[in-house]
């Protein structure tokens, strides 16, 4: 399809952007929830929850106003794959619903009952949340069947296979990753040190993670390699994406956490990118019968709303990164417990 | 039973439950408000103690609200995707700007608000504490503006035919101020400050009654006592044009508010009464004749629209209406009531005298819940067979996609686990009262954290 710059490509874009903030802020908090059983001793737990708490809350808001400009720039999208993924996303939401009470009702009581339990909570879903959302995005790449009517035909069990679950368990890794860089950059002493180890771990098990996924879509999916055969250049965000990961390492055997930890961030930038040029103009590929595809003008909102959505994005958005970027200047540093903590 | 059944059945509790706890962050956001402030203007620590102790409530109720709110924005694509579609174009822009303007700017600030007390300036903590408030005020406007719109729909055309018909927006302004936007955002909001004003009266009073905290529980109730007067009397203000909007936009739901069901007549304005539908009469009732004409019209004799005008397919259940609306209406002028004789005992310096008055204090917290929720029955059973006043059907709202067995499946979890939640919540919340506003947090300080750091090796 030939590329035009009207108001459907802006906000693939825009929500593209949105998913990719998303991933790039709750992606280090749900990675710290990843790694958090193998923390051991209380204070070292609290000292990770209370990493991520002044903030979390404010990252998942990402995911809701992806969620909601999804719903007024492509409502289709929206209505297609929520009530077709039903279960899953009940799933999601018990998840989303048992982690945030998780995180603010541990510390609340001083039993060792209750904090283990909420510890569990608060790890599980935060591994199940990014599972889930891996399986999705593999979803996307395999196809769903849809019928004419833009209604999902399959079932639950459809929505598994290898290669879906293989893209999550990568989801995993790569919060893993992220997450433990995150939690090296906000801890010291002996608890930094034990981060860094699995710093590495983390390292390992993304890449493998991840070479076997673009492997199986090389194979399985070539499709997802298109634009990237009619546009060489586009190649370069893949290359893009190598050095990022392979930073990483670098940056952490120097001792430069924050370097590292905007490595992984444009890991996880890339990789999207790749993702979403690999899939475009579709949102969601039909498989059988691709003529059902649901893209960026037959899923779309009028032109009008479009129009007024971008307006408001305009407005608003310059807002959201000022103080976001002041509120976590304000919480800069290594982390330290006080009156106020979780 | 049927998925229909089960998705309103669902969705009426998931957003029951989770309308809990948005008033009450709207209420105690703008007390805080007034708290802080009266801390930075007269530098008197006991409004910092006040400050720091309902910041702890607020960020509760608030965990509370966001956990619960996430399977609202859900739950129109997972139950009702013919809706969501129906839709989209118009209530879409009010979410996304409901996410980059409200949600944003309440979930950011609210870092500072709770964790940020010694990272601060005084005035920088203030003016977060005034964003979360503002903040959380304005995602009611945008969830209002969009429900409202399904009750008065404007600035809109139908384009496609049959399944392909859908709402689209021709006027984004004439959308957001639809007929009932203003009065149902000002009713809302002034139940919300209710819920909160009563919340911390409720706390207060059960303080001096037990002869504790009692210097900060005085002025807090003070403060908490100060808005109620004044939404109190406003609810009453916004509740008439509310009703005067119905009867204009909402004729049947108007009808079934007050059981009328004979449009040649004038209509009384009942007191309470039991509905018998088939009868189309009010049992039991004690009415004030051709009083609603009168609120209406300002004219006792002049008829009302009534039931009979629709056909049967196009009236909403009556009795539940009609129940509710009494219901909220009577709580509504004993709140009014509560809160005037507060005002006039304070006048006479009496306020905290009478041990029957904090009694009934105490309990009042529940009232402005209770309106709250069965307003909300009202004025959405009231819209039904609708889903979108006149234009989209409930029935044909649902997911085609989704069968009653899964709707079956999630409404139990949801039951357990949100029963489960409330208990925690409510827990919790008492813990926080019973431990008081000048409970000094036992933890430890940063010296010994860091010597318990490099020793536990475990």
């Amino acid at each position: 399809m030939e590329f035009t710059f009207d108001l459907n490509t802006i906000w693939f874009i825009l929500i593209g952007v949105l998913l990719a903030g998303y991933a790039f802020l709750d992606g280090f908090d749900l990675g710290v929830g990843t790694i958090y059983l193998f923390i051991k001793g209380d204070t070292n737990r609290r000292l990770a929850l209370n990493s991520i708490g002044p903030v979390w809350d404010g990252n998942e808001v990402w995911l809701v106003t992806g969620g909601g400009a999804l719903f007024a720039a492509f409502p289709h999208v929206y209505a297609t794959v929520f009530s077709g993924f039903y279960n899953a996303f009940m799933l999601l939401i018990f998840m989303l619903i048992f982690r945030a009470v998780a995180i603010e009702f541990r510390s609340k009581q001083p039993m060792q009952w209750w904090r283990s339990m909420w510890d569990r909570a608060f790890s599980v879903s935060s591994i199940l949340i990014a599972f889930l959302m891996g399986v999705a995005i593999g979803n996307i790449i395999t196809g769903i069947p849809l019928g004419a009517d833009k209604e999902f035909q399959g079932t639950f069990l459809g929505l598994i296979t290898p290669y879906t679950v293989l893209v999550g368990l990568t989801t995993v890794a790569l919060f893993m990753m992220h997450g433990s860089i995150y939690l090296t950059m906000k801890t010291e002493g002996d608890l930094q040190e034990k981060t860094k180890s699995w710093v590495n771990n983390a390292i390992i098990f993304f890449v493998i993670c991840y070479t076997t996924v673009t492997m199986a879509t090389l194979i399985y999916y070539p499709n997802m390699t298109l634009h990237f055969v009619e546009n060489e250049w586009l190649f370069l965000v893949a290359v893009l994406n190598m050095l990022a990961i392979a930073n990483i390492p670098r940056e952490i055997h120097h001792g430069r956490e924050f370097r590292a930890f905007l490595s992984s961030g444009a890991a996880i930038f890339s990789l999207l990118l790749l993702f979403a040029i690999g899939i475009f103009p579709n949102l969601v590929l039909s498989d059988p019968n691709p003529e059902h595809s649901l893209n960026i003008y037959n899923a779309a909102s009028s032109q009008k709303t479009l129009g007024i959505m971008l307006t408001i994005a305009m407005i608003g958005v310059p807002f959201v990164l000022a103080y976001t970027i002041s509120i976590y200047w304000v919480f800069r540093g290594k982390v330290k417990l006080d009156s106020s903590s979780y | 039973m049927d998925v229909e059944i089960l998705a309103r059945l669902q969705f009426a509790f998931t957003i029951a439950f989770h309308y809990i706890y948005p008033p009450l962050s709207i209420g105690l956001g703008v007390l805080l408000v007034f708290m802080e402030g009266m801390y930075l203007k007269t530098g008197d620590k006991i409004y910092e103690t006040m400050t720091r102790f309902w910041v702890k409530v607020f960020a509760l109720t608030f965990a509370v609200g966001v956990a619960t709110g996430i399977v609202m924005e859900f739950e129109f694509g997972t139950n009702w995707a013919t809706y969501s579609r129906y839709v989209g174009d118009i209530f879409g822009s009010a979410l996304a700007a409901e996410g980059i303007f409200a949600f944003f700017l309440e979930s950011g600030f609210l870092a500072i608000l709770v964790f940020g007390w010694n990272k601060v300036s005084p005035k920088i903590h203030f003016l977060s504490t005034i964003m979360v408030s503002f903040g959380s005020m304005l995602s009611a406007v945008w969830i209002v503006v969009a429900n409202s719109w399904q009750q008065t729909p404007a600035g809109y055309h139908i384009v496609g035919e049959g399944l392909e018909a859908r709402a689209e927006i021709t006027d984004f302004w004439e959308m957001v101020f639809n007929p009932s936007s203003i009065d149902r955002l000002s009713h809302v909001l002034s139940g919300a400050w209710l819920a909160g004003a009563f919340l911390v009266i409720s706390v207060s009073a059960f303080y001096i009654i037990k002869k504790r905290h009692v210097e900060i529980s005085k002025k807090a109730l003070k403060i908490a006592l100060s808005l109620a007067i004044f939404a109190s009397l406003f609810q009453l203000f916004t509740g008439h044009n509310s009703a005067q909007g119905v009867a204009e936009t909402q004729p049947a739901k108007l009808a079934a508010f007050e059981a009328h069901f004979d449009s040649s007549a004038a209509a009384p304005l009942y007191l309470f009464g039991w509905v018998n539908e088939d009868e189309q009469e009010v049992k039991f009732g004690v009415a004030i004749p051709g009083m609603l004409s009168y609120l209406i019209y300002g004219d006792a004799s002049r008829p009302v629209t009534g039931l009979n005008a629709f056909p049967e397919d196009e009236r909403p259940p009556v009795n539940i209406v009609f129940q509710t609306y009494h219901l909220m209406v009577a709580i509504g002028m004993l709140l009014i009531a509560i809160s005037l004789f507060g005002a006039f005992l304070w006048w006479r310096g009496k306020l905290f005298d009478y041990k029957w008055y904090l009694y009934a204090l105490v309990f009042a917290v529940l009232l402005p819940q209770i309106a709250n929720q069965i307003g909300w029955i009202s004025a959405e059973v009231g819209r039904q067979p609708w889903i979108v006043y006149g234009l989209l059907r409930t029935s044909e709202a649902l997911s085609k996609a989704v069968d009653a067995n899964q709707v079956l499946f999630s409404l139990i979890l949801f039951i357990v686990i949100y029963l489960f939640l409330f208990v925690l919540f409510i827990y919790l919340l008492n813990e926080k009262i019973q431990k008081g506003p000048e409970h000094v947090d036992e933890t430890l300080d940063t010296y010994t954290q860091q010597k318990q750091i490099f020793s536990t090796k475990n």
